[in-house]
C-alpha cells in the first residue's frame, strides 16, 4: 500500500484545500478595507441562509452538475473536453428551436422534447472534434477549445440575424410560449407544504440533473460500455488488446459528454430566463472542469462540488450586492478557490500523501 | 467568545446596513461596468452627484452574469429601496417580469421606452438629434471629406446614432463620404477598446479625419488611436473632451447623469411613464469646454446652435432610425 486511505482522498485534500483558498481570500479581502467575516456571513447567510439563497444557489450548481459531469465522463476515458461552454452554447439552441417551433401543450412534454434537443445539439457539437480525435488525433484539447468560438459566432450569427425578434434590441430570441415554462422549486413544493421562495429560479431541472447522477455512475461502473471507457482510460493499448475499438469509445464518450453539457441549457434557457440569450452559458462550462477535478470524476463528488460552486456565485452576487466589494474581487475570490481545489491539488496531495506514508512506516 | 463576538457583530452591522438603507435608491449598473468612462459611469456621476448634493446615500451593483439581472432587481425592491434605477435594454425583459411584483416600488430604466409595466420611468435619449449637431461638426472640420463611425454592438440603438450624425455631416457636406463600422454583434463589443483602435486605424487609411465613436468603453480606444495618429475624434455619453485635451472635437452628451440625478431626486415620487429626452429638454447636446475651445470656431458654433434651435421649432427633421429601421443618409 503506496497510497492514502480513500477518505482522506476524497474529503481531506478538497478541505484543506478549501481552507487554503479561504485563507487566501480573507487577506484578499483584508487588503481592500473590508471584514472578511462579515464578508463570509454574508455569503453564508446569503447562500444557505433562506430558501431564497437555497434557490439561487441550487440553480447555479445545476448548470455545473451538467457541465462537471460532461467533464468527468471525457476524464475517465483520459480525454479532457473543455468544449462544454460551446456545446452548452449549442444545447441552448437546441432548447430554444424545440420551444420556438414546436407545438407543445404542456410542460412535461416540453421537457421531454427540449431534453432530447439539449442533448442531441450537445452531442452534435462535441461529434466532430471526437472524430477528429479518433481518426486523425486531432488533440481533443484544442479541437474542442477552438469549436468554443465558433459555437460562440453560430449562436451570435442565429440570434442575431434568425431568432431577434424585429425591432429588439437584446441578441435573444422571443419569449417561449407559456406551455413550455418549467416548474421552479416554489411550484414542485407548495404542494406537499413546503414554502419555498417564488423568486429563485431553481427549477425542475435540477431533478434531471440528479438523475444525470445517478444515470452517469451506472454508466460509469455497472455496465459494459462504461467499463469499456475506463479501460480505455487506463491504457489505450491494453484496451485495444482486449478488442476495446478506440475510435468508438473515443466519439461515444465524446458523444455522452457533449449531450450532458448541452443538458445545461435546460435549466438556464428552459428553467430561468425563458428564452435563449446570447451569454447563457456564461463560463458554467470551464466551471465545469473545476468541478469534475475537485469531484475526482464521480458524480457524488461532482454534484458535493457543484453545490460548493453554487454555493460560492450566489454568496458572490450577495457580496456585490451589499458591500462595496468590486465584483472583480468577487471573481478573484472564486478563482482562489478553482486554481486550489483543481490547479494546485497535487500541492496539498503530495505532502498529505507523505505524512500518512511515513505515519503507516511508522506503525509498521 | 471573541470570535463568537465578531461573528454577532459582524451580522449586526450587515442587518443594520439593510435597515439602514430604506427608502434609499438603488442603481444597477449593466455588465460594461461601472467605470466604463461612458455610459453606466454617466450614471454613477449623476448619483454621485446627487450623494453629495443632499448627503444621501445610494447602494449600487455591477452586474456579473444575466441570472443576476432579476436577481438584482427583486433583491433591491424587497430590501426597500426606492427607486431602482436600472441602466441599458437588456433590462427590458428582466423589468417587465419583476417590476408587476412590487407595485410599491419605483423603478427606472434608461435606454428603454416601451414597456408597458406602470410603475416604471422609462427614459429615451433623441440620440440621432445630439448625434445630428456632432455629424455637423464633424463634416466642418473635415479637410479630407470623410468622415468616420464606429460602433459598439450593432443594435438599432447605435444604428439611430449613426443615422443622426450621418444627417448632419450631409447637411454641411451633401457629398461627405461617411465611413461606419460596428465593433461587433454581442454586448462584448461594448468593452473592446483594442478592436476600437483597429476600425479607428482602418477608417483613417480610408481617408477619415474625424471619427465618431458611439460604443461605450471601446471608444476609449478609438479616442486613443485617433489622438495617437492626429485625426479628430468625437467622444459619446459622458463629456469625453478632456481624455485628449485639443484632439477631442466634441463629445455627444447624452445626459444619462441627469436622468439618473433626477430619478434620485424625486426619490419614491418619481414619476413614472415614457420621457423621451432631447435638444429641447438638454437631455442630449454636444460639448464645449476649455479641452475642445480652440477647435471649434465661432463660425462651426454659431451654425450648429442655429441648427440646435431649428431642430427644436421643428424646421429641421432629424429622422430617427427607428420610424421605418433604415436610414436615409447612411447604409449599415
Amino acid at each position: 500500500m503506496d497510497r492514502m486511505p480513500p477518505w482522506a482522498d476524497a474529503l481531506l485534500v478538497p478541505l484543506i484545500s478549501l481552507v487554503l483558498a479561504a485563507i487566501l481570500s480573507a487577506l484578499v479581502i483584508i487588503g481592500i478595507g473590508e471584514d472578511p467575516v462579515a464578508a463570509v456571513t454574508l455569503m453564508v447567510k446569503g447562500a444557505l441562509g433562506s430558501t431564497y439563497g437555497w434557490g439561487y444557489t441550487l440553480y447555479y450548481a445545476t448548470n455545473f452538475i451538467f457541465t462537471g459531469l460532461a467533464v468527468a465522463v471525457a476524464f475517465h476515458a483520459r480525454m479532457f473536453n473543455i468544449g462544454g461552454e460551446g456545446q452548452a452554447m449549442l444545447g441552448g439552441l437546441g432548447v430554444a428551436l424545440v420551444c420556438l417551433y414546436l407545438p407543445l401543450p404542456h410542460w412535461t412534454l416540453a421537457l421531454v422534447a427540449a431534453t432530447l434537443g439539449a442533448a442531441i445539439f450537445g452531442a452534435a457539437w462535441a461529434c466532430v472534434p471526437a472524430v477528429l480525435q479518433a481518426r486523425r488525433g486531432s488533440h481533443i484539447v484544442i479541437t474542442t477549445i477552438m469549436f468554443n468560438f465558433i459555437a460562440a459566432a453560430l449562436l451570435n450569427y442565429m440570434l442575431v440575424n434568425l431568432l431577434r425578434p424585429k425591432g429588439a434590441m437584446d441578441p435573444a430570441t422571443a419569449k417561449f410560449p407559456a406551455a413550455t415554462n418549467l416548474p421552479t422549486l416554489h411550484d414542485m413544493l407548495t404542494p406537499i407544504g413546503l414554502n419555498f421562495s417564488k423568486a429563485a429560479p431553481a427549477n425542475v431541472t435540477l431533478v434531471i440533473a440528479l438523475l444525470a447522477c445517478l444515470a452517469v455512475w451506472l454508466l460509469i461502473w455497472r455496465t459494459r460500455l462504461g467499463y469499456e471507457i475506463r479501460a480505455f482510460g487506463h491504457s489505450e493499448t491494453a484496451a485495444r488488446y482486449a478488442g476495446i475499438s478506440p475510435t468508438r469509445i473515443t466519439v461515444v464518450a465524446m458523444l455522452i459528454s457533449g449531450g450532458l453539457a448541452g443538458l445545461m441549457a435546460l435549466n438556464t434557457t428552459m428553467g430561468e430566463a425563458e428564452r435563449l440569450v446570447l451569454n447563457s452559458v456564461e463560463g458554467a462550462g470551464f466551471i465545469g472542469i473545476a468541478v469534475a477535478l475537485m469531484g475526482r470524476s464521480h458524480p457524488l463528488g461532482v454534484l458535493m462540488a457543484a453545490v460548493l460552486f453554487g454555493f460560492l456565485y450566489q454568496g458572490g452576487a450577495e457580496l456585490a450586492l451589499w458591500t462595496n466589494i468590486p465584483r472583480e474581487l468577487i471573481v478573484v475570490i472564486q478563482a482562489l478557490v478553482i486554481l486550489f481545489t483543481g490547479a494546485l491539488d497535487n500541492m496539498v496531495r503530495m505532502p498529505l500523501e507523505r505524512l500518512f506514508l511515513s505515519r503507516r512506516r511508522k506503525e509498521g | 467568545m471573541t470570535i463568537m463576538k465578531t461573528i454577532l457583530g459582524a451580522a449586526a452591522s450587515v442587518a443594520l446596513a439593510s435597515g439602514a438603507a430604506l427608502a434609499d435608491p438603488a442603481l444597477i449598473f449593466d455588465l460594461g461596468g461601472k467605470f466604463d468612462k461612458s455610459f453606466n459611469e454617466a450614471a454613477f456621476n449623476g448619483a454621485q452627484r446627487w450623494a453629495e448634493e443632499t448627503g444621501g446615500s445610494f447602494n449600487e451593483i455591477e452586474l456579473q452574469s444575466e441570472a443576476q439581472r432579476e436577481q438584482a432587481l427583486r433583491r433591491f425592491a424587497e430590501a426597500g429601496f426606492n427607486p431602482v434605477i436600472t441602466m441599458g435594454f437588456a433590462m427590458a425583459d428582466p423589468l417587465s417580469t419583476v417590476a408587476p411584483d412590487y407595485p410599491d416600488t419605483k423603478f427606472a430604466v434608461v435606454d428603454v421606452t416601451w414597456l408597458d409595466v406602470p410603475n416604471v420611468r422609462q427614459i429615451g435619449f433623441a440620440e440621432h438629434e445630439g448625434s445630428y449637431l456632432v455629424g455637423m461638426l464633424a463634416a466642418m472640420a473635415s479637410e479630407t471629406g470623410t468622415v468616420g463611425f464606429v460602433g459598439g454592438m450593432d443594435v438599432p440603438l447605435i444604428r439611430h446614432f449613426g443615422c443622426g450624425y450621418a444627417q448632419g455631416a450631409k447637411a454641411v457636406n451633401p457629398d461627405i463620404n461617411i465611413v461606419a463600422n460596428m465593433t461587433g454583434t454581442t454586448p462584448a463589443a461594448w468593452n473592446d477598446p483594442v478592436k476600437g483602435s483597429e476600425l479607428t486605424k482602418a477608417q483613417i487609411s480610408q481617408g477619415a479625419d474625424v471619427v465618431y465613436a458611439a460604443a461605450g468603453g471601446t471608444g476609449v480606444g478609438v479616442l486613443q488611436t485617433a489622438a495617437d495618429e492626429g485625426i479628430l475624434s468625437i467622444g459619446v455619453d459622458s463629456n469625453q473632451n478632456h481624455l485628449h485635451p485639443g484632439k477631442v472635437l466634441t463629445s455627444m452628451l447624452k445626459r444619462v447623469d441627469v436622468a439618473v440625478y433626477e430619478a434620485m431626486k424625486a426619490g419614491e415620487d418619481l414619476e413614472t411613464g415614457v420621457f423621451t429626452l432631447g435638444l429641447a429638454e438638454n437631455g442630449v447636446g454636444y460639448a464645449l469646454d476649455e479641452n475642445n475651445a480652440s477647435l471649434i470656431t465661432d463660425e462651426m458654433k454659431a451654425a450648429v446652435d442655429d441648427a440646435r434651435q431649428k431642430i427644436i421649432d421643428g424646421e429641421i427633421n432629424v429622422v430617427s432610425y427607428y420610424e421605418n429601421d433604415s436610414c436615409p443618409a447612411l447604409t449599415f
